[in-house]
This record gives structure tokens, C-alpha cells and sequence, in this order.
């Protein structure tokens, strides 16, 4: 059985793992999360995700939801912003390509082209 | 279609982070003779106006200017006629609106509950501002989360910090698996 009281101790680890990550936020990886997204399987690519980026103690990149991108047949939508506001859309994702964009563009800074809206709407 | 509830929660709850509210409750319950699985939204968003409300429930009412049609409602409208139960919507102007639909529990087209926990997480993640009530009842018992008591215990730590909500997600699993483990044929009591 789990009790509130077990949120203390994460308290105490996570406290200490928090200043080193607010000192550099660069990267934003934006989920579309509308019905369309939703429907289509944009919460297994959100947990890949949240799931990868901690497993490899990644700091530089949050990862968040937003509503309809506006290209529903596109689904599931992920964005990857970079500092500078540049902005790449991945269309069609799923839990296994999540985990390449993270090892590939978060981590190497290399675009996934074959992902991207640009790939796969000729 | 949504495949199962937990997803048409997170979908709905969208609705209600939009409209700006500081409180979204959720409850789901099944009856005493686990004949009815109900399940309701309520928030205190800005609501809508009368007409809005008279045509929620039309694919081609919504309020995103991304495009003109929005299924959430009518998604989840189907998901309860379709299972035997019914959909109802009250939303006063800026108050609130509730949101409440049934299913017949052993309806072949009722949908499963869904990984709540999964659902609570994401919905935490997307609006931390806001305070989520998370109420499951049946039989077996009742029980209640409360993003202020998580909040209370973690004090400056973020409620979006992976480990809070990874935590977050097998609080709740285990208090389904133990509201609804066994009243709920999908979910082994």
C-alpha cells in the first residue's frame, strides 16, 4: 500500500537533482494532446518520452502537451523547439520513434529527417 | 473513438483546463448492485452560454479556431449510448460545467476504465496550477485524491517532477485496483 508520507522521500531526492536542472532549460518537446492526438496514441509517445529523458538523466529538455497542432491526420504530433524558437514537427509518431528522436535530436542534435511533416508530406 | 475511458477523461478534462477553471473534481462510481459505472467532470471554468450548450453535442459545435469540428463531447456521448447509459451536460455561465455519463457495467460495448492513473498524471503535467479531485467509489470502498495533500507533502518541489508523477500513477492504479478489482470485469479482483 502507498501513503502520501512515501512523497517525502522523493521530496528530498528530487530537491537536490532540481538546481542543476533549472540552471539549463533549453529544449521544448511540444505532444499534441487533442481528441484528434488522444485517439490516434499521443499518450504512449508523451510517457516514451518522459520515460526516455529521465532514464538517460537528460537536464536540457521538458517535455509537455498542447491541444490540436490543426493537421489531425497527422497524429500523433510531436514539436521539438530549440532554444532559438526553431521548430521541428515529427508526424506520425509512435513510442519506438520517440525513443530515436530523443537519442538522435535531443541528445545529438541531429533531425530524424525520415519523421518529419517535411518526409512524409511530399 | 476513444478506446477506452480514462482516455475520454483526459480529453474532457482539456475542455476544462480551457474554460480556465481552478478545480476540476472527478468522480467515477459504480452502484450498490454494480449495475451502472458512472462517471462525471465537474469544474468551475467559465461554463458556456445557452445556445453553446444546446449544441455541445453536435460535431460541428466547437470552440477551437483551428477547424470546425470538435468530437470530444460527441465522442463520449456515443461511448455512453452506446453502452447502454446515458450522457447529460449543465454548465452555467461563468461557474461551471458538469459533465456526467453511464454504462451498463457488463454492456459488450461498454468501454474499460483505462489506465487512470496514467490519465491523472497527464492532466497534472498539463494544468499544475490547477487542483484535481479524483474520487473512485464502489462496494469495496471509496477513495479520494487530492492534488493539494500531494501538494502539501512535496512543498517547493514541483507536482510535475517525473518521480512525483510516476508516483502520482501507481497511487492511483493501486486504489482502482482496489475500488474496482472485481466489480469491473476487465480489472481482476
Amino acid at each position: 500500500m502507498k501513503s502520501l508520507a512515501e512523497l517525502k522521500a522523493i521530496k528530498e531526492k528530487t530537491q537536490n537533482e532540481l538546481a542543476m536542472r533549472n540552471a539549463q532549460n533549453g529544449i521544448r518537446i511540444v505532444v499534441g494532446m487533442a481528441t484528434c492526438g488522444i485517439a490516434a496514441g499521443a499518450r504512449p509517445v508523451m510517457n516514451a518520452f518522459m520515460d526516455e529523458i529521465q532514464k538517460r538523466n537528460i537536464t536540457h529538455a521538458t517535455v509537455g502537451m498542447t491541444g490540436c497542432i490543426g493537421m489531425c491526420r497527422l497524429e500523433p504530433i510531436v514539436e521539438v523547439i530549440d532554444k532559438e524558437g526553431n521548430k521541428v514537427t515529427y508526424v506520425k509518431m509512435d513510442a519506438d520513434k520517440a525513443v530515436r528522436v530523443v537519442t538522435e535530436h535531443i541528445v545529438n542534435g541531429s533531425v530524424v529527417s525520415e519523421y518529419t511533416i517535411g518526409a512524409v508530406q511530399d | 473513438m476513444l478506446r477506452d475511458l480514462s482516455l475520454h477523461i483526459l480529453d474532457l478534462a482539456q475542455n476544462s483546463i480551457t474554460a480556465g477553471a481552478e478545480k476540476i473534481e472527478i468522480v467515477v462510481a459504480s452502484d450498490e448492485n454494480n449495475e451502472f459505472l458512472a462517471l462525471s467532470i465537474k469544474d468551475n471554468g467559465c461554463g458556456m452560454s445557452a445556445e453553446f450548450l444546446a449544441s455541445v453535442a453536435d460535431p460541428f459545435t466547437t470552440s477551437r479556431t483551428t477547424r470546425k469540428v470538435g468530437m470530444g463531447i460527441p465522442f463520449f456521448k456515443l461511448a455512453c449510448d452506446q453502452a447502454g447509459g446515458e450522457f447529460s451536460i449543465c454548465s452555467v455561465m461563468n461557474e461551471g460545467t458538469e459533465l456526467k455519463g453511464s454504462f451498463e457495467i457488463e454492456n459488450i460495448d461498454r468501454l474499460p476504465l483505462g489506465d487512470v492513473g496514467d490519465t491523472v498524471a497527464f492532466m497534472i503535467s498539463s494544468a499544475p496550477q490547477i487542483r484535481f479531485l479524483v474520487t473512485l467509489k464502489s462496494v469495496k470502498g471509496e477513495f479520494v485524491f487530492d492534488t493539494e495533500a500531494v501538494k502539501e507533502e512535496i512543498g517547493e518541489v514541483p507536482i510535475t517532477e517525473y518521480e512525483i508523477l510516476q508516483w502520482i500513477k501507481e497511487y492511483v492504479n493501486e486504489n482502482v485496483q482496489i475500488i474496482f478489482g472485481g466489480v469491473l470485469n476487465e480489472i481482476i479482483g
